[in-house]
């Protein structure tokens, strides 16, 4: 796909895909060289969709596109072309008011594109031209540019490194270019513009569409049926009825000789498009436009939150879309980033151990067992502080850290490490004195508690790897001892160190690692000569082995780390975000499940699936990661499908079984069920080969996790992350799912899920840029989905059944008035009602409605994470919801037509004995229409403000000012004047008002008759709403 | 020079090595540096916070049961009141379309027969109390058709001279007579406008006694007064020069009432009542009110003869014609449906709320606990 792509990009000249020469500086091209300069695109970033020239008619085009409007298109196209009974403007009035404002809200996000374009393409960059440096805005930036790119600055476009200010002409790029340090002097543009990396991740992103619009999708379906068999039945019945002697031609109303002429299935096809037009205002013409303008307006309430807004940073939430805002109440798979959204990823040295004393950093000075402990013997206290020294020792010099180059104070530590427990040992270290300078070409510098600068040789690294998992330095000391320091995981250091020394220090890791914190361990031996050169050959040799470097590196690595001898334990803190914890237990509350997607280590991924309390002491942990996979020395695909086949059966076939959608709740008793899976095994399971029943790997595995409370991967890479989505999402029911990150590995996943969730963090803005929704802080996320979530979703799914409920019992009453008009689609209402029911009179109740409903209070939502759970599964958009609603619209239809039928049997309904007609009926119904969909609507709201108040009962009088102003006045532009006093004289008649208000409390009836008694048999609702109906008077 | 590996480019499924093209970053940081603490912070109004005060009801028992005694009862009220009055109207119907062979109008039911005159007679026992109202049925008519109701000109029928010329084609097959005159007025509407002519005499002692009959005041005062309008040419006979009748019609236009200039032309109340369609296919229209003379007080017992000008047929299309005489009340016509219906609805309201006060009773009333 990306090759297609790249394809058009490049035009036809397929040479040109693989490589791309590029003279620097736009160096006249050497003669010789018959090749000519390619063209490139220019370094412009164009994110809008539309110029001022072409917004009129692409806009036009898009817009038809979607099957809704050009199916009033068609309508409004089929009113002018063939006689109709409603003018062309009942369809047309309402599609242009549509179409319109559409495009008016698609303009108004193209110009904040256009403007963020202008932004980023006016940015001043350093170039270098004719030898000279020139300032250039971005966007000018030609392939071939040598650019200058200061520390701390961000790449204007790809470029290929030239020349670093670093004296090792390297340079560092963190992905996380907020706090990284490329230190790059020059470089050359390579690709800019939309040839960028970024711009084509960018192009990549396709739509998102809500299960929502799903379900209006289905709806739409049905009425669409619904209103063909209507037509179908009235041009049938006419037919049917015309055969009747007499009836075809009465008299009175003789044809035309035009249709006299008309082949009868032509007329025949032409009455069934007429009463498709007549009944076309079944299928909602002005929801698209409410549901538009719902989610457009009602994302601002999710950045204007000033809950949302994070001191620190200066920011709240930022809606990128506004499409999913619905989805955010749908969620059943949360998949997390664990570094820096579960974690602040500011790991922080807690305690150590030495010889199985307890040493805790405080402030205070106050040590716990410090490193002035007095009590005890001297000699062992002189003793203890040589292993102090020791232990502090190593901590400074068995690492791969590097010291970065600042201006400021060196003492500020500014370290660059792969990873961030070495940094904080490192700093730990210096806490007590110890101080890690840096490297001086081979030499490790530390500076000792007496100020003095001790030099180390740095003869070897034995570099980490996750399965021996520790790392080990050979150095030399000024003395000439050859030393190796060894930290690991206590798992790999235990073994290979004296049992007794274990024993002093086994208690205190074990309870760090119950803490929460990461525990390593450290240890050291002394080499001797032979030793070390053993060492030292051996590892040469396998470092330049050309087969099998990985095999013989660890082999060597496992001969010199033998025998050390344990010096203490350290404990590191990976600070977890401000209410992880809260906020992950609010989540499984509500039913949803959490899946921590990790590049990270499994320990420490566990240990902050621990300290996040997704795993709790209870839980049973199913692991299949590597470890337990190498066990028995066994083929892995064997030993693979043994773990799963029995996991498989302890967490899904001997569960018992779950109640549908609700997975586990707080006071169940069940044995909760955690999963591990790393990187390794979940490709194994995913991509094992053909002819293995690997769908039956695939299925195990997603029955399993589906009945964990919390999955955790780790060691993941970017793309594994995505996989896992992908597969979760595809499975059966299809979940919804939202990932969560704030790394720019996290991208993948957040581009995948249903919903993406970007972290404001510190790594970089990639994943906020890239996701639906950004929040500046983990903590945000349970008020994101628990609170707006949820109230978007009822709003939504209310606002699409009455929508399409309102309608039904608009038309109903019109298709039941044509078998009192001999199936003539003789409208029932005035051409002006017809228009206007939809976006005048019945548009901003459910509008407000939409946006302000809280029916039930944020507080309280926030507070019962289980509330969620009742709006699960789509719940409100159901089949059995849906029928519910269309019940009512026909009862209230039929209502409507018939109690006026009934009134009619005898027209004479004033006191001066003068009759009704036609358009009185009409009249009547209407008015009984618009107050019942409208109270309606009313008795739905639970949350009324003074908006609410406004719309509603300005809604209603309007109506009435409207159809005085409508039927008060001789329209001159009018040729026929049908309402002419009918709405004046309909109020003049007692029997009228008192039809209008039986009618209105009949449709209403059952409706209140369920309010009130569904109350007290809802599951939740009742006891929230009974504890909590006394303090949200107060505060909502 | 350099190349590029381009597989390093291919960064779109994965995002490791990363796009390095941060420009996001450096917008942020500016506007972070730029602007004040103050204007990125969200307003903290009750609106954006979503925390406008709000009433939030709550229907609970003690609202809702006697709530609904209130309604029911008041429609049980507003219903007695209906169904008394509406028993209070009197109502004389009669079928005179002649089908069955004993009725009088039989002889005229052979739509060749014209200028037919029959005769249906009555006796009321006590006095039908006035003012009376006197109203012509029709059924199985449908006024209610849509090409029906769209033919005529509502231009022409205010008054515009202009289209007397030329109706609009709406009017067709009424547009234009056979020698292409304008027909004024013009569609099927007017065109089939009723033309049954009724007079009702009393019989006293033998001698028949004509009932005087009030043409007025049978039509919309606003179509008599400002919807329809005659053109304001006198006489009205010259507005129609070059005009024809509809062809159904036995006179012009401008003679169908030569006694009473403002009932005269298109201002007719008779027209107008008939131009007022009829929603449903079985419909009654006002003829006459029975307001003046001996009669003011309605009409007493006795003996009554109806002699019918018999011309609008109706048997071609299965339609029957009726005569019904009756008074009304501040409700209307009689109506049984609409004082019933109140009855039932306000009953049921009743029992509902027995119903509920059951229930609570039974749940102790949950919520007020």
């Amino acid at each position: 796909m990306l090759r297609r792509r790249l394809n058009r990009l490049f035009g036809r000249d397929e040479r040109k895909v693989d490589s791309r020469t590029i003279y620097v500086g736009h160096r006249p091209c050497p003669a010789t060289e018959a090749l000519i300069p390619p063209k490139f695109c220019d370094n412009r970033i164009v994110s809008s969709k539309y110029t001022v020239w072409n917004f009129l008619p692409k806009n036009l085009f898009e817009q038809f596109r979607r099957i809704a409007n050009f199916y009033f298109l068609i309508i409004f196209l089929v009113q002018v072309i063939v006689d109709t009974p409603t003018s062309p403007v009942t369809s047309g009035l309402p599609l242009f008011f549509v179409i319109t404002v559409t495009a008016i809200k698609q303009g108004y996000e193209d110009w904040l594109r256009h403007k963020a374009d202008n932004e980023v393409n006016k940015y001043l960059v350093t170039v270098l031209e004719d030898g000279r440096r020139a300032c250039k805005e971005s966007e000018k930036i030609k392939v071939g540019d040598v650019v200058e790119v200061v520390e701390d600055e961000t790449f204007p476009c790809d470029l290929i490194l030239l020349q670093s200010s670093r004296e090792d002409e390297t340079c560092f790029v963190t992905t996380a270019s907020l706090d990284g340090s490329p230190t790059i002097r020059w470089s050359v543009a390579v690709y800019s513009g939309m040839e960028t990396k970024m711009a084509l991740n960018y192009q990549g992103k396709s739509q998102k569409r809500s299960a929502v619009e799903k379900s209006i999708n289905a709806f739409l379906l049905v009425y669409l049926c619904i209103l063909v068999s209507k037509a179908l039945v009235c041009t049938t019945l006419k037919y049917v009825w015309q055969n009747r002697p007499g009836q075809d031609e009465p008299w009175y109303n003789q044809k035309t000789q035009k249709e006299k002429d008309t082949n009868l299935y032509l007329k025949m096809f032409t009455d069934f498009l007429s009463f498709m037009v007549l009944f076309n205002f079944i299928i909602p013409v002005s929801m698209y436009v409410t549901v538009e303008m719902q989610k457009f307006l009602g994302s601002f309430f999710i950045s204007w939150d000033k809950d949302f807004f994070d001191p620190e940073i200066q920011e709240g939430a930022l809606v990128n879309t506004s499409d999913l805002n619905e989805e955010l109440g749908q969620v059943e798979y949360v998949f997390t980033d664990k570094t820096g959204t579960l974690t602040q990823n500011n790991m922080e040295f807690i305690e150590c151990c030495i010889d199985g004393f307890q040493y805790k950093y405080a402030d205070s000075g106050t040590e716990l067992d410090g490193f002035c402990v007095t009590d005890g013997p001297v000699n062992i206290l002189q003793q203890k502080a040589g292993r102090e020294e020791l232990f502090l020792r190593a901590l400074c010099l068995c690492h791969t850290v590097q010291v970065k180059e600042t201006v400021g104070p060196a003492d500020l530590g500014g370290f660059i490490a792969s990873s961030p427990d070495e940094v904080a040992l490192v700093k730990g270290a210096m806490k007590y004195g110890f101080k890690f300078l840096g490297m001086e070409s081979k030499n490790m510098r530390v500076m000792n508690r007496n100020n003095d600068v001790e030099t180390y040789e740095l003869l070897h690294v034995l570099n980490f790897d996750p399965v021996r998992r520790r790392m080990s330095v050979i150095v030399r000391t000024k003395s000439g001892d050859t030393m190796l320091f060894c930290k690991g995981a206590d798992s790999s250091i235990f073994p290979r160190v004296r049992q007794e020394e274990v024993d002093k220090i086994r208690m205190h890791v074990e309870r760090n690692a119950t803490e929460g914190y990461r525990t390593l361990c450290v240890a050291y031996k002394l080499l001797s000569r032979e030793e070390y050169d053993q060492a030292d050959t051996g590892l040469r040799e396998a470092k330049l082995a050309l087969q099998d470097r990985e095999e013989k590196l660890m082999a060597v690595y496992n001969q010199v780390e033998t025998g050390m001898s344990l010096i203490g334990a350290t404990a590191v803190e990976d600070r977890l975000q401000e209410e992880a914890a809260e906020t992950m237990e609010a989540l499984q509350g509500a039913g949803m499940k959490v899946w921590v997607l990790t590049g990270d280590k499994m320990e420490t991924a566990k240990s902050t699936c621990y300290a996040c309390r997704l795993f709790q002491r209870s839980t049973e942990l199913l692991e299949l990661t590597v470890r337990t996979l190498v066990d028995l020395g066994r083929k892995r695909e064997v030993r693979l499908h043994e773990l799963l086949l029995d996991y498989h059966k302890r967490a899904v076939q001997d569960a018992p079984p779950i109640k549908a959608g609700v997975t586990r709740s707080w006071s169940s008793a069940n044995q909760d069920y955690g999963f591990i899976i790393d990187g390794a095994t979940l490709s194994l399971v995913l991509n094992s080969s053909p002819d293995s029943n690997s769908s039956c790997y695939k299925s195990l595995f997603l029955q399993i996790c589906q009945n964990c409370t919390t999955v955790l991967c780790c060691r993941m890479a970017p793309l594994q992350k995505a996989q896992i989505v992908k597969m979760v999402k595809n499975c059966k029911g299809s979940p919804i799912t939202l990932s969560i990150g704030d790394g720019a590995n996290d991208v993948s996943m957040i581009l995948e899920a249903h919903v993406g969730i970007g972290i404001k963090g510190r790594e970089g803005r990639q994943a906020v840029r890239n996701s639906d929704y950004a929040i500046p802080k983990l903590k945000h996320l349970k008020k994101l989905l628990l609170g707006h979530g949820h109230l978007y979703y009822v709003r939504i799914a209310h606002l699409v059944q009455y929508f399409f409920y309102k309608n039904l019992c608009f038309i109903l009453p019109q298709f039941l008035y044509q078998f009192f008009c001999g199936y003539s689609q003789q409208p029932l209402y005035d051409a002006a009602y017809l228009t206007m029911y939809n976006i005048c009179f019945t548009s901003m109740p459910i509008l407000a409605n939409s946006l302000l409903e809280q029916h039930i209070c944020m507080e309280v939502l926030m507070d019962n994470a289980a509330l969620y759970r009742d709006v699960a599964k789509n719940a409100m958009l159901g089949w059995g919801p849906f029928l519910y609603w269309t019940l009512l619209g026909v009862y209230q239809g039929l209502l409507f037509f018939f109690g006026v039928r009934f009134l009619f049997s005898n027209p004479a309904l004033q006191d001066n004995g003068q009759v009704f007609g036609n358009w009185s009926y009409g009249t009547i119904v209407f008015t009984v229409l618009v107050f019942t969909v409208t109270l309606k609507l009313a008795m739905d709201t639970r949350h009324w403000t003074w908006i609410n108040h406004f719309v509603i009962w300005g809604s209603l009088a309007f109506y009435m000012f409207f159809s005085f102003f409508w039927g008060g006045i001789i329209w001159p532009f009018l040729r026929q004047q049908r309402l002419y006093f009918v709405f004046a004289n309909m109020l003049s008649s007692v029997s009228a008002w008192l039809i209008i208000i039986l009618l209105i409390l009949l449709s209403l009836l059952p409706e209140i008759l369920l309010l009130v008694l569904r109350k007290p048999r809802g599951p939740h609702s009742r006891q929230v709403l009974s504890t909590y109906s006394d303090t949200i008077s107060f505060k909502c | 020079m350099s190349q590029q590996d381009q597989k390093d480019h291919q960064g779109q499924q994965q995002p490791e090595p990363l796009p390095v093209h941060t420009t996001t970053i450096q917008k942020v940081r500016i506007m972070m540096k730029e602007e004040l603490e103050t204007t990125n912070r969200p307003d903290n109004t009750a609106f954006t916070q979503q925390r406008l005060p709000a009433w939030q009801p709550m229907l609970s028992a003690g609202i809702v049961i006697p709530g609904f005694v209130l309604i029911g009862l008041a429609f049980i009220g507003i219903g007695v009141a209906l169904f008394i009055t509406s028993q209070n109207i009197t109502v004389l119907e009669k079928d005179y379309t002649g089908v069955e062979t004993t009725s009088d109008c039989y002889k005229c039911s052979n739509p060749s027969d014209k200028n037919c005159t029959c005769k249906l007679e009555f006796s009321l026992s006590t006095l039908f109390e006035g003012p009376v109202f006197f109203y012509y049925g029709l059924s199985n008519y449908f006024q209610s058709q849509r090409s029906y109701g769209a033919s005529k000109d509502e231009y022409q029928l205010s008054g515009d001279l202009d289209y007397f010329k030329t109706p609009i084609s709406a009017c067709s097959p009424y547009q234009y007579d056979a020698n292409q005159n304008p027909i004024v007025p013009c569609g099927s509407l007017a065109n089939s406008m009723f033309n049954d002519t009724f007079k009702l005499y009393q019989i006293v002692n033998g001698t028949k006694k004509l009932v005087p009959f009030d043409g007025k005041g049978i039509a919309w005062w606003t179509d008599y007064n400002i919807k329809y309008r005659n053109p304001s040419v006198t006489p009205l006979k010259n507005a129609f020069n070059g005009t024809v009748k509809p062809s159904f019609w036995s006179k012009p236009a401008y003679e169908l009432d030569t006694s009473d200039p403002s009932n005269n032309g298109f201002v007719n109340q008779d027209f107008l009542v008939w131009m007022r369609r009829a929603a449903l296919p079985d419909f009654r229209k006002l003829y006459r009110r029975i307001t003046e003379g001996d009669y003011a007080r309605g009409l007493p017992a006795g003996n009554y003869s109806l002699e019918i000008a018999y011309n609008y047929p109706v048997l071609s299309f299965g339609g029957r014609k009726k005569v019904v005489f009756s008074n009304v009340s501040w409700m209307g016509g009689k109506n049984q449906f609409l004082g019933i219906a109140y009855l039932v609805v306000g009953s049921l309201c009743v029992v509902m709320s027995m119903v509920m006060l059951i229930v609570y009773a039974k749940f102790k009333f949950p919520e007020d606990d």
